[in-house]
This record gives C-alpha cells, structure tokens and sequence, in this order.
C-alpha cells in the first residue's frame, strides 16, 4: 500500500542524505521523494511517498523518528490530503497539431511553457493519477522529456503541520 | 581561545579523564591541547582497538568515553568499532580530524568523508564547519551519546576549524527540539503490564543489555524475586543476576541453553527487559504465538520490530521497574518452576573428556568462573571460545562484556584495556580464540606502556573454530581457509611483550595457571589448548 509521510526536519546539511540512507539500508521503497523549505527558514518540510505493509509504514515511522535531525513525522490517510505534483513534459508537435494539444492542455488546465518549431513543453500541477492520465494523453504525439517534481502533500481543512 | 583548545576544555567540562586514540597531522592541533589539558591519552595500536577500549570503558563507568583519530585512513579504521558500539548500544563519542574545511571534496590527501561513510552506524553525527558551534557540538554530543537507547556519535573537526579561534563557553543544559528520549513509561502500560504479571502462570523475564544501560539489573531481580518469575538471558543481558540464583536458567538463544529455550518456547507471558529480541536470540518467534508479551525498553523502534507484542512500554528500565515493583505482588509459581528445573535437569551432560595434550573448554571455562575474586570482567571475544565462556562462565557478581550484535572478532582485549583502565582495582579477563587473539595482540603493548594490566585468556584449536564447525555441519567437513597454520608460539610472543604466561594443556594444570593469572598485579596470558574437533555446544 502507498503511504505518505510528511517530515519536518532541521535544515542541516547532511539531513537529505540521513533520511534517504535510512530508507535504503532498512530496505523500504520509496515512490516519491520531495524536499523543500517550509516558513521557519531553519526547518525543511520532505514528503515521501512510501510502498509497503502497516508493519513498514510503523517502522518507518519510528526509525525516522530516531534520526536526531528529525522534529516530527507524520502519516496521513490519503483522503484527508491535497497531494500535488507538478509535472513538465516535452513532446514533440508540428504546427499542424498545436490546436489540438492547447485544447487538450486547456481541458486539464495545463499551461504551455515553453515551444518550439516542432516541439511543446506542457506543465502541468495536479495529483498524481491525473498528472499520468494527462502523459497518456500526450504520448501519441511522441513524448521527448518528462521530469516530475515528486508529490507533496498538505492536510485539507483548517489544520496544519506545526511543531 | 582555538577550537583545538575548547575541545580539550569540553572533555574536561565532561568529566573525561581518559581518552583512547591514535594520533595524525589533522588532529594535531587537538592533541596538543590533550596534553596541556593533562587528559590521559592512551595510545592504542590500530585505531579500532581505540573504539573498542572506549567501549569497555563506557560499559563500565555507564557515561560515553571518547576515542581519538585523525583524518582519512585514522577514521575509517575507527568504523568497526564505531558499527560495534551502535549494535549494543554503547555511549560513545568519536573525535576524528578532517582535511582544511576549503578543500573537503577535492580529494586532497587523507580526505574521507567519515561522516558519510560511518552514517549507517552512529546515533548522530556532525561535521563542524563553523568554529562557533564547538560548545554545542561537544555538549549536544555527549547528551545524545549517553541518554534515551545510548550510542556512539561522531564529531569531525576540520584541520583549520581546530586552529580558528573561538570566545568558548560551555554550555549547562541542553535543549535539542527534535531529540526528547521519552523515560516516564505510560502509566496505564504499567498497569496493564502488571496485570499481566498478575493473570499469568507461566512467566518469563528475559532480561537484555539495556538494564546495564539503565542501570536497573537490582530491580529487575527484586521483581522475579518479588513476583517468583523465572529468569533468562540475552548474550548481552549475563551478568545481571547471579549465575547460581534459582531463578534463573541461564542464556536463551541458538547458542544458548535448553532450559532456558523451553521457558522461553513455553511461557505464557514473556517479559522482555532491554532486549531486542535479535533473531539469534529468539529463534523461534511462533512458538511464541501464544503468549502474551510485555516489551518495556527506552527505544520504541525496537518494540514490535521483530516480535508482536501485547503490551508495549517505552521508557527507561529503572523508572518503569521501579513502578511495576509496587504493583507486584508475591505470586505462586512452583509447578513452572519445577518444569525449568526438571529441564535444566536433564540437559545436564558428563563432561567429556578430551583427547590427550587438550583440554575441554566448558571444564576450564566452570573452574575459572569458580575462581574469580568478586566483581571480576570478563571480555568475551567472538566465536567457540565466547559461546564457552557465555555458557559456563557462570559470573556470580561482576559483568560479562562481549560483541554481541555485531559478533566483531577481536573486540576482547582492547575492550579489556578499556574496562581495565575505567575500573583498575577489579579483575579484568579477555576471553578469545587463537583466530581473534592475532586480530588484536598488538594491543599488549598498549597494556605495557599504560600499565592497565589487563590479562588474556586464548583458547588455542589451531582454527577459525566456529567457522570449522559450520563446515563441518554444513559444507560437509570440507575446511576452506580456517586452519591457522603459521600461528607464533604464544607463550613466546608474550615474553616478546614482557608477559609471564602458561599453556595448559592438561586440566590438571589449570587451576595452577589460573592462580597464576589472579595472583599477579601485571598482565598474564594462559593459553589453552583446545581440540581442533570440540563442538561449541558441548
Ligand atoms: C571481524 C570478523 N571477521 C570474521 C568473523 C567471522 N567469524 C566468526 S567466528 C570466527 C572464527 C573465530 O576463530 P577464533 O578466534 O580462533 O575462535 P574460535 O571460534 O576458534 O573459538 C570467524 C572467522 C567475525 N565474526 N568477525
């Protein structure tokens, strides 16, 4: 089962490596990995998008939670979750198509970027089973690039990730 | 002042008398303030033997000790020691030089990341590149390294850092927002774990390593006296109760005894005390299945790791046993006690006798036991020779130090040179076999140059025993690389190292050489010669 964590961290240099280490060496699957700042400038935020059973899901809890640079940890049902990710793909597109894709792209709010002669770039930010309904979409047009940022992920409502 | 001299001034301000190390241009700066600071330096011969002594000394004092390296090779010869500690949770701080913080990453010489390279095995780590954070880094570490599960942690200290000059004042208290060890224990755990005490009938303490972290090996035997609940061990929970006490029937595990494998396959309620239930301790976790299962330690991770458990506690051994010993009350055990009994009973074996110029390894290992003055250390190495001593050594009172995790050969006589220079007025032994002993005999002249006369028992098959015998059982007979021809007549080596010594090769002559060794003040080495055949469960 896919599991996402949130993890605030100090931010150290060194913590990314730590938090990755640990996944590796305690052989748990990682999907997704995200890192950034969060307000607090000295506290990095990571989202990890994990695969395993609830017994995996607990210990990765709690070894995350031993590593000293670790503040909190925390895991979400996924329906109580805003989880975006933002995706950009290059595909390759004559003039004669470009109607077509910008109307796809119009129909699920991505945004062209970036174009070219023979090539579209497409952004596109939203969960991540539309951002992969949407290279479905594109792939016949024959897909050059595809870069994805990783899922991130906020609790809906009111409520939010403090220390 | 330099940085250099703030860490010497930080050790002090911990209370470090003693550090173990192996010296190099990059650390260079801090040494020199070692010695104006009038801290012992004891200088080891390879730079793991450092970690392992300051392992033998924390396991002693119970607060983290501190050894010593400098950059590149200094510090990755420390990683075995340092993976060693973090296995058995030994408090721990290691203090590694590191090249010019300019020119980390260019592979300059003696440059390795030592940080990342022991990350897997330290509790936390830092690499201090900002001359101001010392007194932090030094105070934080020591706090890390010693509270909540103990482990070693890692300070590496650039060459320019150590001479950049710093306003030092160390700090009194420590505030680290991501790192508070939860101690109290939740109270209705307690509760419902005393419950449990009081609906079982067939109860179980096995009791591991953390209770001499926790200091709290006397509590956990006022509650199986106070509650009549029998007693077993981990390898690293000997010596927390008397070999001889009726409660207890001995070491669990797959080197361990049957009686204690029967109580632990047959209990209903399964008490674990500061152990992690690793799988060569508890082989068989189905047979467990039925029982109920209380698992008090300071780690949560290790609660329901590797054994479902009923009743999680999390907290410090002393504060929980403290509150589960009012809750207890004297209840009637006998007819499983008598059970245990009858086990032990009938796995008791005649000796065998061995064949001639050899001497049986449980006979000796039982007369030595028998004939150690109170408190004594014991430093159990790896392989045949740690599973006679853990077996038969039978520690009344004292303390059994051994590898027990990380199962490192060549742990025993620098673990015994720490134990020895942490406590001088007790007895201190190391245990090994003839493959380990060549692992670590350097460290012989550490104990003559120090005068921490620590003393060295090698039990001399001519093999890489243990190895041997999974061939045999395994590999079909077929020795691959685990004969050790080639080996130095011991006796001589230690003369070469000015060390009195005996071979026994007969039980007849053990008891003298025995006496031989408890008599003198300064080092002595009994070498013990053992056929190449001996099984390791005897
Ligand atoms: C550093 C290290 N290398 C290899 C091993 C694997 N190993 C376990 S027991 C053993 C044999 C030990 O031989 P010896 O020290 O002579 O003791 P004996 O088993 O004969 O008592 C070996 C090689 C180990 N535990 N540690």
């Amino acid at each position: 089962m896919k599991h996402t964590i949130s993890v605030l961290v100090e931010n150290h240099a060194g913590v990314l490596a730590r938090v990755a280490g640990l996944f590796a060496r305690r052989g748990f699957n990682i999907d997704s990995l995200a890192v950034g700042v969060t307000d607090d400038e000295k506290i990095s935020r990571i989202t990890i998008i994990a695969d395993g059973t609830d017994y995996t899901l607990e210990q990765i809890e709690k070894q995350l939670n031993k590593l000293i640079d670790v503040i909190k940890v925390r895991h979400f049902d996924s329906r109580e979750l805003l989880t975006r990710e933002l995706v950009l793909i290059k595909i390759a597109c004559q003039p004669s198509q470009r109607a077509e894709v910008i109307a796809l792209a119009e129909i699920v709010k991505a945004k062209i970027s970036d174009i070219t002669v023979n090539t579209m770039t497409l952004e596109l930010s939203d969960s991540v089973d539309k951002i992969k309904n949407f290279e479905e979409l594109l792939r016949p047009y024959g897909i050059k690039e595809v870069v994805r940022t990783g899922s991130i992920a906020m609790q809906k409502g009111g409520v939010s990730m403090k220390l | 002042m330099t940085v250099a001299r703030a860490m010497a001034k930080a050790l002090k301000a911990e209370g470090i008398t003693t550090v173990f190390g192996y010296p190099g241009a990059a650390i260079c700066p801090f040494y020199d303030e070692l010695y104006k600071e009038g801290i012992r330096h004891i200088l080891v011969r390879h730079e793991v033997n450092a970690g392992h002594s300051a392992s033998g000394y924390a396991r002693m004092t119970g607060r983290p000790a501190v050894a010593v390296a400098t950059s590149g090779p200094g510090a990755t010869n420390l990683i075995t020691a340092i993976a060693t500690a973090h296995m058995d949770s030994i408090p721990m701080v290691l203090i590694t030089g590191q090249v010019s913080s300019d020119m980390i990453g260019r592979d300059v010489f003696q440059e390795a990341d030592i940080t990342g390279a022991a990350e897997p095995f330290v509790k936390h780590s830092y690499l201090v590149k900002d001359p101001e954070e010392t007194a932090t880094v030094f105070k934080n570490a020591f706090y890390i390294a010693g509270s909540g599960r103990p482990g070693p942690v890692l300070i590496d200290m650039p060459m320019d850092i150590q001479k950049a000059q710093i306003e030092f004042e160390y700090p009194d208290s420590v505030n680290i927002r991501s790192y508070k060890p939860n101690l109290d224990g939740n109270k209705l755990q307690i509760k419902r774990a005393a419950a449990a005490i009081a609906a079982s009938e067939r109860p179980l303490i096995c009791a591991g390593g953390g209770l001499f972290t926790a200091n709290a090996a006397g509590l956990m035997r006022e509650l199986a006296e106070r509650a009549n609940i029998p007693v077993v061990n981990t390898m690293m929970g000997l010596s927390s109760i008397p070999a001889s006490h009726p409660l207890f029937f001995g070491m669990i595990g797959m080197h361990g005894c049957r009686a204690a494998n029967y109580a632990i396959n047959n209990c209903d309620l399964l008490i674990l005390l500061g152990a992690r239930v690793g799988d060569r301790a508890v082989t068989a976790i189905n047979r467990l299945e039925g029982a109920t299962v209380i698992h008090i330690d300071v780690d949560p991770a290790e609660i329901g790791k590797n054994l479902p458990v009923t009743i999680p506690v999390v907290g410090d051994l002393k504060r929980i046993l403290t509150q589960l010993l009012q809750q207890a009350e004297n209840y009637d055990h006998y007819d499983w006690i008598q059970r245990l009994n009858g086990e032990k009973a009938s796995a008791e074996k005649p000796l065998q006798k061995p064949k001639d110029g050899c001497v049986n390894p449980k006979e000796f290992i039982t007369m030595l036991g028998k004939s150690l003055p109170d408190n004594s250390v014991i430093c159990a190495d790896v392989g045949q020779n740690q599973i006679w001593t853990c077996a038969n050594i039978n520690l009344e009172n004292g303390r059994l130090l051994t590898s027990g995790g990380m199962g490192t050969m060549g742990y025993s006589v620098p673990a015994a040179l720490g134990a020895k220079a942490a406590a001088p007025e007790k007895e201190v032994i190391a245990i090994c076999g003839d493959g380990s002993f060549q692992m670590q005999f350097m460290e012989l002249a550490t104990m003559r140059q120090h005068g921490i006369f620590a003393k060295v028992i090698v039990m001399v098959n001519n093999r890489l025993g243990m190895v041997r015998e999974v061939q045999t059982n395994a590999y079909g007979d077929r020795q691959t690389a685990v004969a050790l021809d080639g080996s130095p007549d011991l006796i001589k080596l230690a003369d070469a190292y000015g060390i009195p010594a005996a071979r026994v090769t007969d039980i007849s002559q053990a008891q003298s050489a025995i006496d031989a060794l408890l008599a003198t003040k300064e080092s002595y080495l009994i070498e013990v010669v053992v056929d190449e055949n001996e099984k390791t469960i005897l």
